[in-house]
């Protein structure tokens, strides 16, 4: 016997942080992992649902392995984009970016040099 | 109150309190670990929902693969050891985050608490069951996902390929010649380049 109210909570609660963590984190990798949270409140309930009542196809359960593989697959791309963003720009600043395309466009030379001697 | 409940309550509580210091830390090796918890705890809760094989996966997928990728990225992108509050945005980009976070959580209370309704039984689903409808039901899904998979590891590879390539065609008085292009040209010129900056 399990009530329902206590897993549905939890799922609102790890989507509210989810969304917390993407729009408040300026660095790309923690942008990633709020979107984790996010991916995981909606496995939550999946799983929570699934759990209770007649699930004739188990659809609870393996729709919850199936996003887990997409996050895999999706982990996998962001990351690669990370890095090529890392290469060309020399950080993975978001807020940047808005200001960074004309400035790059403008002057490639300089843009790598200044972000490299911002990170030190 | 049954004894599912306080396991759950216990469980919950420490995967929503790990998730707040995994999006609220200014250490980024620390919000990779606290993640873990994190993902761990959610785990747990599959565990007390009657979800063993969802929760094992969690646990190899999530926090086995997913995390350590994730724990990869800041080594490879050089990122400061210690607190950096170079990490989050300003206060007031924050305080409307909290709001919009907030909301997200008070609409999706107010839409799923009405329809939790009452205690219900938990039967138990088997791995067996779980086994039988994933190639039964869902052998197509199953196969089209095994599909992305392979396409996302390609399209991985030939992103960060791409990347190297711009790199080496912009680079300021660097030697590329015609063949630039090959593996053997990018490979020697990306390590000189990241040590040169």
């Amino acid at each position: 016997m399990i009530h329902l109210s206590g897993p549905y909570a939890l799922a609102a609660v790890l989507a509210g942080l989810g969304t917390y963590g993407v729009l408040a984190r300026r660095n790309a990798v923690l942008v990633l992992i709020g979107v984790e949270l996010v991916l995981n409140a909606a496995n939550v309930l999946l799983v929570a649902t699934g759990s209770v009542g007649a699930d004739t196809w188990q659809a609870g359960n393996v729709l919850a392995l199936f996003i887990i593989t997409i996050a895999a697959a999706e982990v996998c791309v962001a990351l690669a984009v990370v890095l090529a963003v890392f290469r060309l720009r020399g950080d993975i600043d978001l807020s940047r970016a808005a200001a960074g395309p004309a400035a790059e466009q403008t002057e490639p030379a300089q843009a790598t040099p200044l972000a490299a001697e911002s990170r030190r | 109150m049954t004894s599912l409940d306080i396991a759950f309550a216990a469980v919950g509580t420490v995967a929503a309190a790990s998730g707040l210091l995994a999006v609220t830390t200014r250490h980024v090796v620390h919000a990779a670990l606290w993640l873990v918890v994190c993902l761990g705890a959610v785990a747990g809760c599959y565990l007390v929902l009657g979800a063993e094989f969802v929760a094992l996966v969690q646990l190899l997928v999530y926090v086995g693969a997913v995390v350590v990728l994730v724990l990869f990225a800041p080594m490879l992108t050089r990122a400061p050891i210690g607190p950096n509050d170079e990490v989050t945005t300003g206060v007031a980009h924050r305080a409307v985050a909290g709001v919009l976070g907030g909301a997200v959580t008070g609409l999706l209370l107010a839409v799923l608490l009405p329809v939790a309704g009452s205690v219900r039984s938990r039967p138990g689903t088997t791995s067996t069951a779980v086994a039988e409808q994933l190639f039964g039901t869902w052998v197509w899904p199953f196969e089209a996902l095994s599909l992305l998979l392979l396409v996302a590891l390609i399209a991985a590879f030939a992103v960060s390929r791409m990347a190297r390539d711009g790199q080496a065609a912009s680079a300021p008085g660097g030697t590329t010649a015609p063949g630039a292009t090959t593996a053997a040209g990018t490979a020697s010129e990306g390590p000189a380049e990241e040590v040169a900056r």
